[in-house]
């Protein structure tokens, strides 16, 4: 089975992001830029479906700008087949991006998408849901363990309570929290022979998607700043204040 | 803007030593992505996988009890992930399973696993130098039965060459190999400070040895390289072991070895008597590798202090605001730059010279001993800046500052040391040619628009003469001044390199070039004062 992983252009988890001064958004110039590391978790997870012989081809897409080649061969280093990048320089919500994963779907025919549950840029964690939505898929989001079993999936999923264990039917979407399995470094030999792997190119426009943003940003700042603490003398002094100024008893 | 190693290595790469074009011409073309892609994968495994635990690892050290060496706990794994990563391979040749990728990207690999843990990256460095040493002289059949499983990394390389009376005077070793029937030979005696000479990462250890044969001349021309295995072809155990681990001020992770020959089967490796000469032929591309480790512990110093620098507190505002302390951090990271791409400058001529430029080997020739000797010093200094940055904590182990300054210690030393290598940048490179060499790499420098360079370039060149002349004149006179006269070239070679880098990104490199023309680069007037003055007396 054909297995596709998006896989998005995002800002080191090792980097400290700054607000840009005007406040329209996050600071990404001269940023170390990589791989999502929830996506590395669904490349890992393909690629480990292909060692047993479940999956036959994994195909890694990104949807960004031109640099996002650089993740694409990354996931290729790891183990994918080939790649498509689909180039825009603009914003691009979660809902442009399932449009265009659902655009790919259609032509390519997987039988799994396998995402990352969220980015850690935007938190957003909605584009395998929207996707599983657009194709009329059922959905194993927050996975912590992936099974063939017979004709379907089985995914163990981690909500709040506790551990959920759901049987999905092929065609379907999976979305990987961070106890999937630890994501495999990408070795030299593959970095090297990876670099014969193609990698297509097209715009959103090829693919019929238009992806103007919807949503309009109003402002985005830092967290405040911690205050300095107050030392208070005895218990009494403590009491009131808690009462006059905090205002919580 | 600030940068990390691996910006700097992957620009000076491809921007400033030119390795595209270079890898071109050799016939395997390597785009500015390809570069980026690997060197930024190498520093992906060294800061995650290396890194985090080299304190820790330091503080364990390699242990020997019972004739058994262990390396620090976290090293056998550490070990099997390099080997599963391929990284020993990526110089070595496509015919032996290596990736057959330039020397100049080995280079960068070596930085950045000597800035994450200098005594875990010293055994990889080592089997990559007996790799080198085996490709050249090894008979095909010899090449056939060890090199694949050392470019895997499965094996690891130790040399053998220092005994207790033999140091940088290797014609006065006394190990024997004794001719056997079957055509091998039986090593008997003791070698010492032999780096990863016994471990726990890999089955078997591949030792080059040198040894006298029976009828060998006295002195260096009686000396021949043997090969013995840890473990021999039948699987038994060969007659060597190791008598004892050193205790030494750092690298405390790599074991430093008293290795034992008692008999050991070995065979001979390239002509009888020629031993030395395979050990010169590769001491070029070793001394390389040990440059870079002085530019690795500037580096590895440095992320630390400027970590530090930014989040300490006093007097109302962070200590990396506070002039002094900008001074300091300023002065580490333009000369780890520069050291930095002296060594891609020096290791390219590697890669120009596969790729048939004449010139290229008596340029690396000539920076060679420049880069061993300055870069490690360098390493040094820097290193000690980082722990001054940290204040009181950096004489605290805790910080990991003080390991890199003991870490740093052993580079000026071991190698041939700095002093060797002054002695050998005068007689043996600029004073064999009369200084035409240093004379054409002066030119190159003064061809950079720079008028203070320009000046320091017309300094070295006049010493240059001076140097040449005395050591005519009298041997010993010239080489009490040689670690001047290197040192007055590495302060003008790291002006030309800063000044490539800030002409090529003016942005990001123009202020650490400033810096150092306007602070550091009159350190070369100062030391070709120091000549004159010396000679004068």
């Amino acid at each position: 089975m054909k297995v596709l992983v998006p896989v998005k252009r995002v800002v080191d988890y090792n980097v400290k992001v700054r607000v840009k001064a005007d406040g329209t958004g996050v600071e990404t110039a001269n940023v170390k830029m990589s791989m999502n590391p929830f996506d590395e978790i669904a490349v890992e997870e393909a690629v480990r479906l292909k060692e047993k012989g479940v999956a036959t081809e994994i195909v890694a897409i990104s949807a960004g700008p031109s640099a996002a080649q650089e993740q694409i061969r990354t996931a290729l280093a790891m183990g994918a087949d080939r790649g498509i990048l689909v180039e825009h320089d603009g914003t691009l919500e979660p809902l442009a991006v399932a449009k265009i994963l659902k655009a790919i779907v259609d032509k390519e025919g997987p039988a799994l998408v396998i995402l990352g549950k969220q980015a850690i840029d935007d938190d957003m964690n909605a584009t395998g849901q929207m996707l599983a939505a657009l194709l009329g898929w059922g959905q194993g989001t927050f996975a912590s363990k992936v099974e063939k079993d017979g004709d379907n999936l089985k995914v163990t999923r981690e909500v709040d309570g506790g551990l959920e264990t759901v049987s999905l039917k092929l065609p379907a979407i999976v979305t990987t929290d961070l106890r999937l399995n630890e994501p495999r470094y990408a070795s030299l030999p593959n970095i090297m022979k990876a670099r014969k792997k193609p990698i297509e190119t097209v715009k959103p426009g090829d693919l019929g998607v238009d992806v103007t943003p919807r949503l309009t940003v109003l402002k985005v700042e830092e967290p405040a700043k911690r205050q300095a603490g107050k030392k208070v003398g005895s218990v009494q002094e403590l009491v009131e204040k808690l009462r006059t100024e905090a205002k919580v008893i | 803007m600030t940068t990390t190693a691996a910006t700097d290595l992957i620009f000076g790469l491809t921007r400033v030593v030119g390795l595209p074009a270079v890898s071109e011409k050799a016939g395997a073309p390597l785009s500015a992505e390809d570069i980026a892609q690997i060197v930024t994968e190498a520093d992906r495994f060294c800061t995650e996988v290396l890194q985090p635990n080299a304190l820790a690892a330091d503080r364990a050290g390699a242990v020997y009890a019972n004739g058994v060496v262990t390396t620090p706990p976290t090293y056998p794994a550490a070990y099997a992930k390099w080997v599963e990563g391929g990284w020993q391979s990526l110089s070595a040749p496509a015919e032996y399973g290596g990736q057959g990728l330039p020397h100049s990207l080995w280079t960068a690999m070596t930085e950045l696993g000597m800035a994450a843990d200098t005594s875990f990256m010293l055994g990889p460095m080592l089997t990559a130098g007996a790799i080198d040493c085996l490709m050249h002289y090894a008979t095909p059949d010899q090449a056939a039965r060890w090199l694949p499983r050392m470019v895997s990394g499965e094996w690891t390389g130790a040399m053998c060459l220092t005994e207790p009376n033999a140091g940088s005077d290797l014609g006065v070793l006394r190990t024997r190999a004794e001719p056997l029937p079957n055509g091998k030979y039986a090593l008997h005696g003791q070698k010492i400070f032999i780096t990863w000479g016994e471990h726990d990462c890999t089955d078997n250890i591949v030792y080059l040895v040198l040894a006298r044969l029976p009828d060998a001349p006295p002195g260096s021309r009686g000396i021949s390289l043997f090969v013995a295995t840890k473990v021999k072809e039948d699987g038994s155990r060969n007659d060597l072991r190791c008598g004892g681990i050193e205790h030494k001020l750092g690298i405390h992770g790599s074991p430093t070895c008293v290795m034992l020959f008692e008999g050991a089967e070995a065979e001979m490796v390239g002509e009888p008597n020629r031993g030395l000469n395979a050990m010169f032929a590769m001491m070029n591309n070793a001394r390389l590798g040990v440059g870079t480790e002085g530019v690795a512990h500037g580096a590895a110093a440095l992320r630390l202090a400027e970590a530090y620098a930014a989040q300490r507190v006093q007097s109302g505002r962070v200590i990396a605001e506070h002039p002094d302390v900008a001074r300091m951090l300023m002065e580490m990271r333009a000369v780890t730059l520069a050291s930095r791409l002296l060594a891609l400058e020096t290791a390219i001529c590697v890669d120009r010279h596969a790729a048939g430029d004449t010139g290229a080997q008596a340029r690396q020739a000539l920076l060679t001993p420049i880069l061993k000797a300055w870069c490690t010093d360098r390493g040094v200094e820097t290193a000690s800046t980082g722990v001054q940055v940290h204040g009181g904590m950096g004489f605290i182990e805790e910080t990991g500052a003080a390991r890199i300054l003991r870490d740093a210690r052993i580079a000026p030393i071991y190698e041939g040391t700095n002093g060797i290598q002054a002695i050998d940048l005068l007689v043996r490179k600029v004073a064999k040619d009369g200084g035409a060499e240093m004379r054409a790499l002066i030119e190159e420098v003064k061809r950079t628009p720079d008028a203070r360079l320009r000046a320091a370039a017309d300094t070295l060149a006049a010493a240059t003469a001076t140097v040449i002349a005395a050591q005519a004149r009298d041997a010993d006179a010239g080489q009490s001044v040689a670690v001047a006269y290197l040192e007055a070239a590495g302060w003008v070679l790291g002006g030309w390199m800063l000044a490539r880098a800030a002409a090529e990104d003016p942005a990001a490199y123009g202020p650490p070039a400033d810096f150092y023309l306007r602070r550091l680069l009159p350190r070369a007037a100062g030391r070709v004062a120091e000549i004159e003055g010396a000679l004068a007396a």
